[in-house]
């Protein structure tokens, strides 16, 4: 009985007679299980944020202080929730404000629904005040978009919405609604979506492929799995640790994989691409059999493709097919979800153990360990490191925090040595390179595990290009905690003008504001370490407090990110100093 | 590795913006697009593009997969000029006295098997379907004689294999039942 009613109250939800178009996006939302959005009101959106007033007991709107926040903190949210992201703006400026986290959810395959006003339908074309071509300007960087100039067409495209962001390869879709669309009155009825005739998200696995892929793998003698984000969207990481433990392969990480495995993971080995560790790069090309788990071998993994894992037999497993055979040729592809091709695989792998390709990891670990990771952990040197920032963060945390970065040398510090327990645990911007992105997507992190501490590192380029989201950190009493591995440089593109241009610092030291003194301004508890001795202390302050906090960590100026594959070099020409 | 002509055909839902979507994938790569056409299909609602591009056979691999990923893309296919049907058609405007005047333009219309689409005291049009070649000789041959306009469609094709659509719009009717 109890059923009943429950499915007669979602249906009264799903369906209303002469509603505005406004009402009805609400309505869609609601369906959905969107009960929090990101955004930033204007004319052309307003009819739907006269809704949002009404309906503010169902759906918590947060208010970022820039278009750009709200996209990554939409991110964010699906990022650490799994579920769809969502982000509001008006036309024009707001629109085109969203573009870069669109794009960069885009590159990294996070769901996210984006609404953006547009001027009325009558005036389409005419260069009208916020007028901008949303669709055309959104086109390259989004799954898919559309725009609806009748209130009539909201809950078919709302629910194809919903299901194109989240099926298959995640991505970002654009909805653009005319101001008169959501004026317009009209009978809502909602069906959410399960299928779209052009669209099919999850190929068939092939079976043959998977018993060639455990042949491969049963005489593979030095086998390696690179996994990456695909483990974390395919909710695939049981599977994925059973297949590592039951094969006794060796397993490394692309950095959006990160924490898809613990990192204290007895075959978690480390990760690869242009800073990642020793052993992992320098035996890719040396390994027999690479397994690419849900990775799409991003140029700043692979360097010179020409070179790359040439000796081996390579296995995909793979979603999208447009990246099977994109950069690296596979010998064998499980084309489908990983989640189904490692449960298939894991039937037919056997046990088994690689003592003396282990070694060999072993080996090149302690030359990693001596030359790079012991001074960065235990440095000799009065200046602070951002590895040993990293490590007290650890300490703190026990590897239970959300770690959220930004983009550049923090960052490659960050995913080096942050310590994850469990999966969706490292956000951070990927494929794109977002700065900026670090502030807001920890808003939208946190707000997407409300019981986990979420720490956002960022260095103090990309912390200024999105401050003003402090106000929102600030308005909503969100307890994120901020620290800022300050060095008063651009320190990613000043290692390379080191390391490239003659250290020629072309605009890359930036004179810095009082961090501090800002925090503090929107009434955030705030401190900053100067010393060695003052950091572990200042850290367990930080993580203990229950409200927002901002830790500015004032670290060596010009130290440099190594282990360092220069671009465009092998994989095998990986330099330790 | 060489480039070759490749005709790719798509097959579409009939969507504003899409071929905004599908250009871009182009422009993305810095590809020059020789020729482009869109059409109905033989299938109601289904849209076809024809899209003739110079490019290597490896490259074209990816290109198509890159449209087929698209969401309102049904299906998208690449083919040599040997697999595929394909011609293109061209408009030729003359002043009219040229017509009547020079008898050798009979005679060139006559060869070239075009037609005479309309005479007009001013003006008269001719038209000629075939290989890029043909429409291409007939417009040097027509040019002596003053040539008011000229224009030439995009390549249509169809394929000498079959294309499946409507076994893949059937299955997902029959999935989703």
């Amino acid at each position: 009985m109890e059923t009943n009613t429950n499915e007669k109250l979602k249906k009264a939800a799903s369906e209303a007679l002469n509603i505005s178009g406004a009402e009805a996006v609400i309505r869609c939302l609601l369906a959905e299980g969107a009960n929090l959005v990101y955004g930033y009101p204007g004319g052309a959106i307003m009819p739907i944020y006269d809704e949002l007033y009404k309906f503010q007991d169902e759906l918590h709107h947060v208010l970022t202080r820039h278009e750009q926040g709200a996209t990554h903190a939409a991110q964010g949210f699906a990022r650490t929730s799994g579920k769809v992201g969502v982000a509001l703006a008006t036309s024009g400026p707001g629109a085109t404000n969203l573009v870069t986290g669109i794009a960069d959810a885009q590159i990294d395959s996070t769901p996210m629904v984006c609404i953006t006003g547009q001027v009325a339908s009558h005036l389409l074309g005419s260069d009208a005040f916020q007028e901008t071509d949303i669709i055309g300007i959104s086109t390259p960087v989004t799954k898919w978009n559309y725009q609806i100039t009748k209130a009539s067409e909201i809950p078919e495209i709302m629910a194809k919405a919903f299901y194109i962001a989240r099926s298959g390869r995640p991505g970002p879709v654009l909805i653009d609604i005319t101001k008169d669309a959501q004026f317009e009155k009209f009978d809502f009825a909602y069906q959410k979506c399960d299928g779209i005739r052009s669209y099919q998200p999850y190929p068939t696995l092939v079976m043959d492929a998977v018993d060639e892929a455990a042949t491969l793998i049963a005489q593979a003698k030095k086998p390696l799995i690179v996994w990456g984000q695909g483990v974390i969207l395919g909710k695939a990481e049981e599977e994925f640790k059973t297949f590592v433990e039951k094969s006794g392969i060796p397993a490394v990480w692309t950095i959006l994989g990160l924490s898809a495995l613990p990192t204290d993971h007895p075959s978690n080995r480390g990760m690869v691409g242009m800073h990642g560790n020793y052993a992992p790069n320098l035996l890719t090309n040396e390994c027999d059999l690479l397994i690419a788990v849900g990775m799409r071998f991003d140029d700043r993994v692979t360097g010179d493709l020409t070179t790359y894992a040439k000796q081996a037999k390579i296995i995909h497993l793979e979603l999208d097919p447009a990246e099977v055979n994109k950069n690296v040729l596979a010998d064998v592809v499980l084309l489908a979800d990983c989640k189904i091709s490692l449960k298939a695989l894991n039937d037919r792998v056997e046990e088994k153990t690689y003592p003396q390709w282990l070694q060999r990891f072993d080996e090149l670990d302690a030359i990693e360990h001596e030359k790079v990771i012991h001074s960065d952990l235990n440095p000799s040197k009065t200046g602070l490191t951002m590895g040993e920032a990293i490590a007290m963060i650890n300490k703190h945390s026990n590897g239970d925090a959300v770690i959220v970065t930004d983009v550049g040398q923090h960052q490659m510090v960050a995913c080096r040595y942050a310590k994850f327990n469990q999966s969706k645990s490292n956000v951070t911007s990927g494929g794109l390179g977002t700065m900026g992105f670090a502030l807001p997507a920890a808003i939208g992190a946190k707000m997407g595990a409300m019981d986990r501490e979420v720490v956002a590192v960022i260095g103090d380029g990309g912390y200024q290009m999105t401050i003003q989201e402090l106000g929102t950190i600030f308005q909503q009493h969100l307890a994120v905690k901020i620290v800022v591995l300050n060095n008063d440089f651009l320190g990613m593109v000043r290692q390379w003008q080191q390391l490239f241009f003659d250290k020629r610092y072309a605009s890359t030291e930036m004179v810095n504001p009082d961090f501090v003194t800002i925090a503090k301004g929107f009434q955030i508890e705030a401190k900053r370490v100067k010393e060695r001795k003052d950091l572990d202390l200042a850290v367990q302050e930080m993580m203990t407090s229950k409200k927002p906090y901002f830790l500015e960590v004032c670290v060596e100026k010009e130290d440099n990110v190594f282990p360092m594959i220069a671009t465009g070099a092998s994989v095998s020409d990986i330099r330790l100093e | 590795m060489e480039q070759k002509i490749f005709t790719i055909s798509v097959y579409t839902e009939n969507n504003v913006g899409l071929l905004n979507r599908i250009s871009a994938i182009f422009l993305k790569r810095h590809i020059n697009i020789e020729s482009f056409s869109t059409s109905q299909s033989e299938i109601k609602d289904v849209f076809r593009f024809v899209i003739v591009v110079k490019m290597t056979a490896e490259k074209v691999v990816k290109i198509v997969k890159q449209i087929e990923k698209q969401v309102d893309v049904i299906r998208a296919f690449y083919h040599t000029d040997e697999e595929t049907i394909f011609q293109e058609n061209a408009l030729y405007k003359v002043k009219s006295s040229a017509l009547f005047e020079e008898r050798q333009i009979q005679n060139i219309i006559k060869e070239s098997h075009s037609n005479i689409v309309t005479v007009s005291p001013e003006f008269f049009v001719i038209e000629k379907t075939g290989f890029r070649n043909e429409t291409e000789q007939l417009r040097k041959d027509l040019e002596p004689y003053g040539l008011l306009q000229f224009v030439r469609s995009g390549r249509i094709s169809v394929t000498k294999a079959k294309m499946g659509i409507s076994e893949i719009l059937n299955t997902f009717k029959n999935n989703n039942k």
